[in-house]
C-alpha cells in the first residue's frame, strides 16, 4: 500500500499517495490545472509546459503532470505569473507551425483553439515562423498535417502504450522535430500501422484527422482511449 | 456629445469582417448615433482622414500599398483595433507565406491561366514577400480575433470603445 501523506494546493490540505503526480492529486481534489499534452489512460511527458505549477521553496515552475507529490508540498495552480507562463507557451505553439484556425477541419473542436481562449490569448506577441511544411495524404482514411502539430506526442505515446504498435516517433531536435511514421516513410508505407486510428482520436489538433471531413467537422473521440485503459487498469 | 470618429479599412481580408460588423442587429443603431464612420469601404472618403479616434483593421498587410496604409492609420489614429484572424494572425492570407510571392503568382496566373497569361503589374501593388498580421508592422492597441469575430463580440468592443473604455476581450473571442 502507498503511503497516505497531506498536500497544500492552493492552501487547502487535501488527501495524496505516495508515486501520485501534482496533477492527478489536484484532479481528484476538483482543482483546475490546464493541459494539453496529457490524457487521462496514456503516460505522461510533461511536453506542452501548460500544467506549469508553483511549488514553494523551489525556485522554477514545475509540470504537473509529471512532478511526484511529496508529504508536506505546497502547491500553487493559479497566479498572474503562470497565467502569464502558460499564455507564452501556447503563443509559441501558435508561432511555431501554421495554425489556421478558420480553415481547419478541427476548428471550434480543438483543444490548442480552446485551452488559448481560455486563457485568454487574443493575439502571438512572437513573430510567426511560417515554416514549409508537408502534409501526408498518403493513407487511405487519415491525414498527417505537420502545419498543425504541436509535438504534444500524444499519437507516440497512444501506439506504443495502447494499441502497441508503436508506429510514431519524434524525429530530429529543437525547433526541427517532427512526427515521423516507421523511421520516416509514408504512412501507406507504415508496416506496423493497424490502421485502428487511435492517434488520431487523441490528437488534439487537426494534425491527425480522418478523411472526407471539411472544417470543423472533425470531432475528436479521445475518452474512448482513456476508458479502455481504465478498464485494462494501467495509467489512470 | 461629441462623436467618436471612427474609420474602418479592408487590407488582405474577405470582408467577412466588415460583414460580421453590419451583422450587429439593433446595437448599430446605439453606436452609429454615436460615432461619425469618417473612411471605410461604407463611405466615399478617398483619403485617409487626419485625427482619427477608433480604426478598425481588417485583413492581413500584404502588399505594398497596405504597408504605405498601415503606417498612415498609425500616424493619425489614436486607437488601432486588429479585426479578425486576418489582421490579428495572419489567417489565410498568410498561408502563402511558407512559398516565394513570385512562385505563387506564376502559379495562379501563367500555369493556371486559360487564356492571357501573365502576372498582372499595372495598377496592381507589389505583393509583400509575406503577409503579416498588423502588429508585425505597427502597434496595434486591441484584438479582436475570430474568423470573423462575432457580432456580440464586435458589438461589446464598440460600445465600450465608444463610451472612451478599453473592451476586456479575453475569453470572450476565440480564433477561428
Amino acid at each position: 500500500m502507498p503511503e497516505n501523506i497531506s498536500i497544500r494546493i492552493d492552501g487547502e490540505y487535501v488527501p495524496a499517495q505516495d508515486g501520485q503526480t501534482i496533477l492527478e492529486v489536484a484532479r481528484a481534489g476538483n482543482k483546475y490545472i490546464p493541459t494539453l499534452c496529457w490524457l487521462a489512460g496514456i503516460s505522461s511527458v510533461g511536453a506542452c509546459r501548460l500544467c506549469i505549477v508553483e511549488v514553494s521553496g523551489v525556485g522554477r515552475l514545475l509540470p504537473a503532470c509529471t512532478t511526484p507529490v511529496q508529504d508536506g508540498m505546497s502547491v500553487t495552480t493559479n497566479s498572474e505569473k503562470l497565467t502569464q507562463y502558460r499564455r507564452i507557451a501556447i503563443e509559441f505553439l501558435f508561432s511555431e507551425r501554421n495554425h489556421r484556425c478558420a480553415v481547419c477541419v478541427s476548428n471550434n473542436h480543438c483543444e490548442l483553439q480552446s485551452m488559448a481562449q481560455r486563457l485568454g490569448v487574443t493575439s502571438v506577441r512572437y513573430p510567426y515562423a511560417y515554416p514549409k511544411l508537408a502534409v501526408d495524404l498518403s493513407h487511405p482514411r487519415f491525414v498527417l498535417d505537420h502545419n498543425r502539430c504541436i509535438l504534444c506526442t500524444r499519437c507516440v505515446r497512444v501506439c506504443t502504450e495502447v494499441e502497441g504498435a508503436h508506429v510514431w516517433d519524434v524525429s530530429s531536435r529543437g525547433i526541427r522535430s517532427m512526427i515521423v511514421c516507421d523511421m520516416n516513410r509514408p504512412w501507406a508505407q507504415s508496416s506496423s500501422c493497424t490502421n485502428c486510428g487511435k492517434c488520431v482520436q487523441v490528437c488534439p489538433t487537426g494534425a491527425l484527422a480522418e478523411k472526407g471531413f471539411a472544417v470543423d467537422e472533425m470531432v475528436k473521440q479521445d475518452r474512448n482511449v482513456s476508458r479502455l485503459t481504465a478498464r485494462r487498469g494501467g495509467h489512470s | 456629445m461629441k462623436k467618436v470618429r471612427l474609420a474602418t479599412v479592408w487590407l488582405d481580408g474577405c470582408s467577412g469582417c466588415h460583414m460580421s460588423l453590419l451583422d450587429i442587429d439593433e446595437a448599430i443603431v446605439a453606436i452609429a448615433k454615436r460615432v461619425d464612420v469618417v473612411y471605410g469601404p461604407l463611405v466615399d472618403a478617398q483619403e485617409f482622414p487626419k485625427a482619427v479616434d477608433v480604426t478598425l483593421i481588417e485583413g492581413a498587410v500584404s502588399s505594398q500599398d497596405d504597408l504605405e496604409k498601415v503606417h498612415t492609420i498609425r500616424r493619425w489614429s489614436k486607437l488601432v483595433v486588429a479585426l479578425g484572424d486576418c489582421a490579428v494572425t495572419g489567417n489565410v492570407p498568410a498561408m502563402r507565406n511558407s512559398h516565394p510571392a513570385r512562385k505563387m503568382l506564376e502559379r495562379i496566373y501563367v500555369e493556371g491561366a486559360q487564356a492571357t497569361k501573365g502576372v498582372p503589374v499595372d495598377g496592381v501593388p507589389a505583393l509583400l514577400r509575406q503577409a503579416v498580421p498588423v502588429h508585425e508592422v505597427i502597434k496595434v492597441d486591441l484584438y479582436i480575433p475570430g474568423c470573423p469575430p462575432t457580432p456580440a463580440a464586435i458589438a461589446y468592443a464598440l460600445g465600450e470603445l465608444v463610451e472612451g473604455r478599453m473592451p476586456e476581450l479575453a475569453s470572450k473571442v476565440k480564433f477561428g
